[in-house]
């Protein structure tokens, strides 16, 4: 099942640019957050300080508290890579490794948590790639054929598939279906639908139409603070700020 | 950013729908000169009318679904779309209930003049202000202007409620001329629904104006339910 996020005063920087500033929010559980904001509002930065990937960045750094389900994200001795297990991430722009077979793609973070056995790893591929609603198009083709050689969005289903290999508690996607076309957008949105039942999922997106067909809740950011959070119908029918207001009707600016 | 092509949308959907409140009024005031004078070329006028009525709601109609389809408008300017149309069938109707009133006051002129218990012009007026306010409400996106058509509503419905007790009884006292009372009820009746469809119009406006929906006395704002995320 998944898990809720508490999110409290995070701040997080680059070098000496604050990036984030005070941010506190919860997240429900089996739910589909979307974060919305203009280029540079720290959306972005903020999925990236749930699973421990802003500190990887040389100079950045941050402060406050993520909870996640159970875990205490930035607890001292926490380990940073069992972090990014039980949070899976989709990114951009599909990433398959290009030269591993589509069942090694998945298979792969099973293969680095120690998973092994030829039946529990053919057993974790189907049922990821099932929900991952990949399944059909590439059964035949598994071992044969590499992650680069799919569709632009089939390689993104399959890096769904791979987060999914793991088990996460919580799917983060950084604008999951921008460089895809209207069909294979409709087929990511249509799984983050699906994926809700079993998880929780935070969304980055430019697309104010994508959040508002697939999220229960919807985070307006603007530099670096977040302005408002609520319901998705109430953010795109009568949001409270007005800032919310002239970004999503295009005044903004 | 501005939405240039966008905007222009929505002022011409505005000006539009502001260019059909006149005529509805126009034909109001039409259909209520054509009772008083006993007219019926009056009263061809208000056919006419409700023919570029009609017409203007189908433009309306076609402007609003373009602006939606192309667009997305979101928030303020997805209540306003929203508001237009409903608008816009609200002002068809009241083209229609003009058409009913020409149309009894015709009758009418085909029968002796009766002894009418009832102030119709003053019921007219009320009316027309209802709908006058209501679409001035609508001109300068003021919630407080519609709130105060919302509350003359009574005041007509009251006025229908007298005029139906005072012309049943002159229906009893002088049953041959039974046609005509029921021409001037059926106006009283006609009058009354301009006015609710006014209060639908105001109701609209405030919608648009500040996301509540305060429909049937009720007022439902979109609170965020107990377990709703947290806001900032």
């Amino acid at each position: 099942m998944g898990v809720g996020i508490e999110v409290r005063n995070l701040n997080a920087w680059f070098g000496k640019a604050q990036v984030l500033n005070e941010i506190n929010i919860k997240v429900s559980p089996n739910a589909v957050t979307a974060v919305i904001g203009p280029s540079g509002c720290g959306k972005s930065t903020f999925i990236r300080c749930l699973n421990r990937l802003h500190e990887i960045v040389p100079e950045a750094r941050l402060t406050g508290s993520v909870q996640v389900g159970d875990m205490d994200v930035y607890a001292p001795g926490q380990d940073a890579v069992d972090v990014r297990r039980r949070i899976g991430m989709v990114f951009q722009k599909p990433n398959p490794f290009p030269t591993m077979s589509i069942y090694d793609n998945v298979a792969a973070g099973l293969r680095l948590n120690g998973y092994n056995k030829r039946h529990d790893l053919d057993v974790a591929v189907e049922s990821s790639l099932q929900m991952a609603a990949l399944w059909d198009e590439v059964k035949d083709v598994l071992k044969k054929k590499s992650g680069s050689s799919l569709s632009g969005g089939q390689q993104q289903r399959l890096c769904i598939a791979r987060a999914l290999a793991v088990q996460p508690e919580l799917l983060l996607m950084d604008e999951p279906a921008s460089a895809l076309d209207p069909i294979s957008t409709g087929k990511i949105e249509e799984l983050i639908f699906q994926l809700k039942a079993k998880y929780t999922v935070v969304i980055v997106t430019h697309n104010m139409q994508q959040a508002a067909r697939v999220a229960d809740h919807t985070g307006f950011f603007l530099m670096g603070k977040l302005i408002e959070y609520d319901k998705t119908e109430k953010i795109f029918t009568t949001p409270s700020d007005k800032r919310t207001e002239d970004y999503i009707t295009g005044r903004f600016g | 950013m501005m939405r240039t092509r966008f905007q222009q949308g929505l002022d011409e959907l505005k000006v539009r729908l502001l260019e059909m409140g006149g005529m509805a009024e126009a034909a109001i005031e039409l259909a209520a000169d054509s009772y008083r004078k006993r007219d019926g070329r009056l009263a061809q006028q208000v056919f006419e009318r409700e023919k570029l009525i009609n017409q203007s709601e189908r433009t309306i109609d076609e402007m609003a679904v373009d602006l939606l389809a192309m667009q997305q408008p979101m928030a303020t300017d997805l209540r306003f779309v929203l508001a237009v149309l409903k608008i816009n069938s609200d002002l068809e109707r009241v083209g229609d209930l003009a058409v009913n009133i020409a149309q009894r006051s015709l009758d009418l002129t085909q029968e002796p003049e009766i002894d009418v218990p009832v102030d119709i012009a003053r019921m007219t007026t009320a009316v027309s202000t209802m709908v006058r306010r209501a679409l001035e409400s609508f001109l300068s996106a003021k919630s407080d202007v519609a709130q105060a058509v919302l509350e003359m509503d009574n005041i007509v419905d009251r006025m229908k409620d007298e005029a139906f007790i005072n012309l049943v009884s002159q229906m009893k006292s002088h049953p041959e001329q039974i046609r005509a009372y029921l021409d001037v009820l059926l106006i009283t009746r006609s009058l009354e629904r301009i006015a609710d469809h006014a209060t639908n119009i105001a109701e609209d406006v405030i919608f648009w104006v500040s996301g509540a929906d305060v429909r049937h006395n009720v007022r439902f704002s979109q609170e965020p339910d107990a377990d709703a995320p947290r806001r900032q």
